[in-house]
């Protein structure tokens, strides 16, 4: 079967330095990307790690329900059983990068992204 | 009911105690008024000598006019109550008031003896007792050069230290033949003798003042029965203190045969209905004249008063007090505990002499050698806390006696924590605040689970500090009761303390977060570690925060290299070092903001603080800073922020050094070093203090011969003033205290851990510090010192070298693959500036619109 998804090229994977994330705009909206270069991703992938490869995009929300700000790609990545947040530059709630699930408020998630890695390109998949 | 009413006569230390103790816990049952002789309210009597090495009168102050009418204290200054009136409970002041009393508390105090010397009613002869006494020695001071204290005790030496800070050659002239006789034996007394005379104070023994006469080279001449005489501009005499019973006696009070008002164990004079507090009470045929003694009887004196009924229904009497005493008399520790003298029957002494470094220790124990009774410290008075706790406690020794005197051996320091599981829950701990070993258990049990804490809650630690180290064992002590494993692990990702970490990251050489996690971590890291880490590893190897290898350490700010603000946009501060600037640079920084239309304000630290910048803006802007010769400010690192300063000797007419350059100096030296949190500096240029040094981490005020330095001050949400490290230094010794203190705490403090909060916790307390700076007690300080010296070396303004940097630059777009700018950033314009735009308050505006 023939792939239709429209995947779009964001910038370089080598353009976003590890573990940290940039802004991009993406189908009017802000979204920002994460470049996960980690031991889970490293242990848990046998074969990406013998490609070489122990890094992984992840896509949220750029905006901040709680800060009410576009900031979300300027936050610290942290984890916690190889799960990873980002938390917030503003007052530091943390977001999971999986789900979008607030950590510190049940009641509030932000929106996530399908991103991936192609031939040393960030892509996000058009909806 | 009707309250009754309480008549306070006296407000020194003592009188406040009882009036604030009754006040707050009994205040609704009591009307409390209170006659002060002073223009003043209490103050601290105890740290008199430093209202002339920077504290002023309010510094001293222990209450406020506010804080009395608050309480409801009605309270009468410069008035002398004159009589008495027993029968009619009434008393008269000298103003002819006529006051009537329930209850009368007597806290008068006592008075310096002046031995009657004829010619000692002179203008330039005084007392030592008030701030009054004081102004009058300073005032002395001005016009001598030649200062003599009459009588080598206590408070002697403490005057002998005054008329030193003052500049004047200082005489210190003693009765008997060795200094401190109370407390001191001769062998101590010796070498305080000697440690006093290497400070250039000149110590005359076995002198007995006839008269005092004019003097040919200075003002007076005082002649001794031996036929020597002494010149001098200025006398202080300080030959003992007697109790103020002059009211009582007048009154018809049972006194004692040289005086005191005579007390019970609850504090009631011969009259029911008359109290005696303080050094005027005399019980057991005994004067007390220490704070702690002092507080004990107010503590006696509201238990009475309230039937036996205050203090959780405890009734609290007075039953004599512990005499044990340490200090610091001329910057020399001198500690005298319990039996010093060895005056009890069959008790033996050893004691130990160190001539080189100047320490000398007698421990005083009984026939059996299992119990010490008492000791003498001249020089080092570290044991103190740990002895005064064998003595109260009657702690068996575990080793024989001559261990205690011995310098520390690795293993050989086991009497100390059995023995606090050993004491009973009514042992005293702290004997300043009379806290004991129970209410420090309750406070752990309550949630008090670090030292700063169980300090503020139980004020435990917070008068001499000698009970700091046995706080902290009874602290630790509980925890692990409590089965709180003492837990210092950074964080989930790391099983060691901050400590602990920084030696690994030294001593392994470590680089980068992954080495460092491969090493002896696990995981990813988190918000804890990431930026403490990151953090040590700039402390260690000062390479630039935004290296490949780093930038993902970095918390918000040092993210981008500027503040965050709520907005998401940034500010920038340009550093300004000591707070000066030129108009040229003034004029560029006013352009830029114009240019970029930025808010801006003059920040707390004498700098410039331009808000509004989003990510784009940041490196044009920073390119016009650089290009004419600004810098960083790191107001975004945990790094120095400023070093205030006034302007100094250069322009002010009361500036007796050029605080402004130091200011300059020490800002350029110590800029952007990163630490485990912010430092504040700042250089005051006399003792007006206007750079307010005490409220930083590191304070620098000048003196007349160099400067003093205080360490660990803090302003903010916890206020502190840091403490006196050093005084009269010169500017090579003040570099080299700060490097190694400063190292000292990136090497040893917790992550976002304030110098203040680190001295509280520091065991030892600034005694300790000054050790390890001073003294070199961990020989660390080459190590430090070449540390500071590799970070200065090292140091880059990081706005210049990012801007060198294409890769580095890349970051600061809000959209990496668009010019386009974020949307959500809205100014609107409040007092002819820019200002962030709430969005909440835009989407009703619109709202409303449509």
């Amino acid at each position: 079967m023939k792939d239709l998804t429209t995947w779009v090229d964001v910038c370089r994977l080598s353009d976003i330095p590890k573990n940290t994330g940039i802004c991009a705009e993406h189908q009017g909206k802000q979204v920002a990307l994460f470049h996960l270069n980690t031991t889970a991703n490293a242990s848990s992938n046998s074969a990406s790690k013998q490609l070489g490869a122990s890094s992984a995009i992840k896509a949220v929300a750029n905006y901040d329900p709680f800060g009410r700000a576009n900031v979300l790609s300027r936050g610290l990545i942290t984890e916690t059983d190889q799960q990873y947040f980002v938390a917030s530059p503003l007052l530091k709630q943390q977001f999971c990068l999986t789900t979008g699930q607030c950590q510190q408020d049940e009641s509030i998630s932000i929106a996530t992204f399908v991103a991936r890695i192609n031939d040393g390109f960030v892509q996000l998949r058009e909806s | 009911m009707k309250k009754q009413r309480i008549v306070v006569v006296g407000n020194g230390m003592v009188g406040h105690h009882f009036i604030d103790q009754l006040a707050s816990n009994h205040g609704d049952q009591y009307q409390i008024v209170t006659f002060g002789e002073e223009s003043r309210l209490a103050y601290d009597r105890v740290m008199l000598t430093s209202y002339f090495t920077g504290k002023t009168a309010d510094d001293l102050a222990l209450t406020t006019p506010q804080s009395y009418d608050n309480q409801g204290v009605e309270f009468h200054l410069n008035q002398q109550v004159t009589a008495i009136d027993r029968e009619s409970k009434t008393l008269n002041t000298a103003s002819g008031q006529t006051v009537a009393y329930d209850k009368l508390i007597l806290a008068t105090g006592s008075f310096p003896f002046v031995p009657p010397v004829p010619g000692k009613d002179q203008p330039h002869i005084h007392v030592y007792r008030t701030l009054d006494d004081l102004d009058r020695i300073a005032h002395s001071a001005t016009s001598s050069k030649v200062g003599v204290v009459i009588g080598g005790g206590l408070l002697g030496l403490e005057a002998a230290n005054a008329i030193k800070q003052l500049g004047l050659q200082t005489h210190v002239v003693e009765f008997a033949p060795r200094l401190m006789a109370v407390q001191l034996d001769d062998g101590g007394g010796k070498l305080l003798r000697r440690k006093i005379e290497d400070l250039g104070v000149t110590v005359h023994t076995e002198k007995n003042t006839q008269e005092i006469v004019n003097g040919e080279e200075c003002r007076y001449r005082m002649n001794f029965a031996d036929g020597s005489f002494l010149e001098t501009d200025t006398i202080v005499f300080s030959a003992g203190i007697r109790p103020q019973d002059q009211l009582a006696r007048q009154s018809g009070l049972e006194l004692g045969q040289r005086g005191g008002i005579v007390i019970n164990e609850q504090c009631v004079t011969s009259d029911p209905d008359i109290y005696a507090i303080g050094e005027c009470a005399l019980w057991n045929n005994k004067i007390f004249g220490l704070i702690a003694p002092g507080y004990a009887m107010a503590k006696a004196a509201i238990s009475t008063l309230n039937g036996g009924k205050a203090f959780g229904g405890k009734k609290v009497l007075f039953t004599g007090a512990d005499m044990s005493t340490k200090l610091k008399l001329l910057g020399i520790d001198v500690a005298s505990i319990g039996d010093a003298h060895g005056n009890t029957p069959d008790s033996q002494s050893y004691s130990f002499i160190e001539s080189a470094t100047g320490v000398y220790k007698k421990i005083v124990v009984s026939r059996d050698n299992k119990t010490l009774l008492g000791a003498v410290l001249v020089g080092d008075s570290a044991d103190y806390g740990q002895w005064l706790h064998l003595v109260l406690n009657k702690i068996e020794l575990t080793q024989p006696p001559e261990y205690l005197l011995l310098p520390e051996v690795e293993g050989a320091i086991s009497n100390a924590s059995a023995g606090i599981d050993a004491l009973p829950a009514t042992a005293q701990i702290c004997s300043c605040y009379d806290v004991s070993k129970q209410v420090l258990c309750q406070a752990v049990a309550d949630g008090a689970q670090d030292i700063a804490a169980l300090k503020s809650c139980t004020s435990a630690g917070t008068g001499c500090g000698g009970c700091v180290p046995l706080v902290t064992q009874v602290l630790n002590s509980e925890l692990t009761k409590l089965g709180v494993s003492v837990d210092n692990d950074l964080c989930r990702h790391f099983t060691h303390s901050r400590t602990e970490l920084f030696d690994i990251i030294r001593v392994k050489q470590i680089r980068s977060f992954e080495a460092l996690v491969s090493e002896c971590g696990q995981g990813d890291g988190c918000e804890i570690c990431k930026p403490a880490v990151g953090s040590m590893l700039a402390s260690l190897w000062n390479d630039h925060i935004l290296e490949t290898d780093l930038v993902a350490l970095q918390d918000t700010n040092d993210n981008f290299l500027a503040n965050m603000q709520k907005d998401g946009t940034y500010s920038i501060v340009p550093r300004i070092p000591g707070g000066e600037i030129t108009p040229d640079h003034l004029i560029l920084i006013g352009e830029i903001a114009k240019e970029y239309n930025l808010y801006t304000k003059i920040t707390g630290g004498q700098r410039i603080d331009l808000f509004g910048a989003q990510l784009h803006q940041l490196p044009p802007i920073w390119q016009k800073m650089v290009d004419a010769g600004l810098e960083t400010g790191h107001a975004y690192g945990k790094a120095l922020r400023t070093v205030k300063s006034c302007v100094g000797n250069s322009w002010c007419r009361y500036g007796v050094q050029d605080s402004t350059v130091m200011a300059i100096l020490i800002e350029q030296r110590y800029r952007g070093i990163r630490s485990p949190h912010k430092v504040k500096m700042a250089v005051s240029g006399c003792a007006r203090e206007c750079a307010e040094a005490q409220s930083k981490d590191f304070g620098v005020i000048a003196t007349d011969q160099g400067w003093n330095l205080y360490v660990g001050g803090n302003g903010g949400m916890r206020p502190r003033h840091a403490d006196l490290f050093a005084s009269d230094i010169d500017d090579a010794t003040l570099i080299r205290y700060i490097d190694i203190i400063l190292m000292f705490y990136v090497r040893t403090a917790d992550r976002l851990q304030r110098t203040s909060v680190w001295m509280e916790n520091l065991e030892g307390g600034l005694d300790y510090l000054k050790q390890v700076v001073i003294d070199d007690k961990l020989a660390i300080n080459d190590e430090l010192l070449a540390q500071m010296e590799h970070l200065v070396d090292t140091y880059q303004c990081e706005w210049k070298t990012t801007l060198a940097d294409p890769q580095k630059l890349k970051r600061f777009n809000h959209f990496i693959n668009s010019d386009k700018l974020d949307d959500n950033v809205i100014f609107t314009t409040v007092r002819a500036q820019i200002s962030p735009t709430d969005k909440f308050d835009l989407a009703l505006e619109l709202a409303t619109q449509l």
